[in-house]
């Protein structure tokens, strides 16, 4: 651990300003992974910035487009209980519900999961190496005890996964992040925020240290009729996705119009694989092309010694949450399967 | 008994020597404490360290438990994942601040006639998460209480008594 200062910024370009200004300086907000990481030794900083106090981020509210902005600063529990996101963004608030504890959701905010850092026991330990923890040095992953780790996208450099579940659902909806720096504003498609480790796992995504998240943009269309979020781990609740799925559908009689995927614990960042989606567009919503949608999006999957139960388990989860999607009723508190 | 390197901490002459020592002005149980921190210090530490009110229970210190669960405005929180100094102006209850005039908090009665515990560590950090839940008001069914209350760990086992407990005080309606 390390001493640091404190301060509590009013504005964001103030707290832009200090960031950019040092790079010993981080933001905090929520803290909940933030301070776990600096009592471990695995995050340095000489200063923080708090930015709890700036006013007009926290608030969740329907845009002129047809849209709802997210406020990056609002806390994970006030979005997944929002009236606008139960009623017409479901997907995203299962997915909440299923992260974390309660009182963590109360702590961490909407930017803040966006930026969590990924549960690898390698990473978490500095006794080994760990390319994400200190570039090149190697991975302890790769012929380590590997169960809980990635098995698309991965590279000879980091096999870890990306451990949000509200960012699966956030992916599988198509929000926009926007983003606040010395250059002003921008914003970047989801797909394209969380990066694959391939030569610099240290990046986990494409956010510059001195930008900040200031609210996330969700599209018109939020699925709020056939969705569901499957969450499949080694304990009923409070525990990080072997393997997760959030599943959307656009249905028009039992022909599916519009199909949304996205996996969560298989890999670096949240995962979606157009080519399925494709494939079940204008098809039947029946166990068979659901079958054949897992498949095209499994045939990429690359396990390592003790992972490779996830191979299987995606398939199987992506079809039964398919299946779940078309009677969301069925669902269970804490995204579990239903019977 | 109170750290005694916080005790000194709290004196003009030595906190001026303290690295980063900075006025941290927390309401907790409805009383000021003004406090001399650094900014490191936890909420959890504050409250155990500085604040002499240790039924608060640090388990983890990594937010996996549950045991040091607090009020923030009422909100359930992790005293452990937050800075002191990050939580000027909220008004913070803990475990000591809950009963009134004398007399325990329903939920406390309701612990002890289920035998909710065994070696007690984890049972402050249980009662304040169940405030937190009932105020929040999601729970329908006891499915649900066990799900919004997967956050408290009970290494004891006492997890059935704990639930039936606080069932008890959901359905009777009175937990403020």
């Amino acid at each position: 651990m390390n001493n640091f200062s404190y301060t509590r910024a009013q504005n964001v370009i103030e707290a832009v300003q200090k960031v950019s200004a040092d790079a010993d300086t981080k933001f905090v907000a929520g803290g909940t992974n933030l301070i776990d990481l600096w009592k471990y030794n695995l995050t340095h900083f000489g200063a923080l910035v708090d930015v709890n106090a700036i006013e007009g981020y926290h608030l969740i509210e329907e845009k002129s487009d047809g849209g709802v902005r997210l406020g990056a600063f609002a806390k994970n529990a006030e979005t997944a209980y929002h009236p606008i996101i139960e009623n017409r963004y479901p997907l995203l608030s299962r997915a909440i519900l299923a992260g974390a504890s309660a009182q963590i959701r109360n702590m961490a905010t909407n930017g803040g999961n966006l930026l969590q850092r990924t549960r690898c026991y390698y990473f978490y330990d500095s006794t080994v190496p760990c390319n994400k923890r200190e570039p090149g040095s190697g991975c302890s992953a790769i012929k380590g005890y590997n169960r809980i780790m990635a098995i698309f996208g991965t590279s000879e450099n980091c096999i870890a996964v990306f451990p949000s579940d509200m960012c699966i659902a956030l992916a599988a909806l198509d929000a926009v992040v926007n983003v606040s720096g010395p250059g002003g504003e921008r914003s970047l498609p989801f797909a394209d925020f969380h990066r694959l480790p391939g030569d610099t796992p240290h990046l986990d995504n494409n956010l510059n240290p001195d930008e900040i998240i200031t609210s996330i943009d969700l599209p018109e269309k939020g699925f709020s009729k056939n969705y569901s979020y499957l969450k499949l781990r080694d304990r009923n609740s409070y525990a990080f996705a072997l393997v997760s799925v959030a599943t959307a559908f656009e249905l028009d009689g039992d022909v599916i119009k519009d199909a949304r995927i996205a996996l969560g614990g298989v890999a670096h960042k949240p995962w979606r694989v157009k080519q399925a989606e494709e494939f079940l567009r204008d098809n039947m919503a029946s166990r068979e092309n659901f079958e054949t949608a897992a498949e095209i999006i499994i045939k990429d999957a690359v396990a390592y010694e003790y992972n490779s139960f996830k191979v299987e388990l995606t398939k199987r989860a992506i079809v039964r949450n398919c299946i779940m999607a078309l009677n969301p009723e069925t669902q269970l508190p804490g995204a579990q399967p239903s019977a | 008994m109170k750290n005694e390197i916080a005790v000194l901490e709290q004196k003009h002459e030595t906190a001026a020597w303290m690295p980063g020592v900075t006025d941290v002005n927390l309401r907790i149980n409805g009383e000021a404490y003004e406090l001399k921190l650094q900014p490191w210090v936890s909420l959890l530490d504050a409250l155990r360290e500085y604040a002499d009110l240790t039924g608060t229970k640090k388990g983890c210190d990594h937010g996996q438990c549950g045991a040091c669960t607090v009020l923030c405005n009422g909100d359930r929180i992790l005293s452990c994942l937050t800075l002191a100094v990050m939580q000027e102006g909220s008004e913070i209850t803990t475990i000591e601040g809950i009963a009134k005039d004398g007399e325990l908090h329903p939920l406390q009665k309701a612990f002890i006639e289920h035998d909710a515990f065994q070696c007690g560590y984890c049972t402050p950090g249980q009662i304040c998460s169940a405030i937190g839940m009932l105020n929040e008001n999601k729970a329908s069914s006891r499915a649900d209480v066990k799900e919004l209350m997967s956050g408290n760990l009970c290494r004891c086992g006492a997890n059935t008594n704990i639930i039936d407990a606080i069932m008890e005080v959901k359905e009777g309606g009175n937990h403020e």
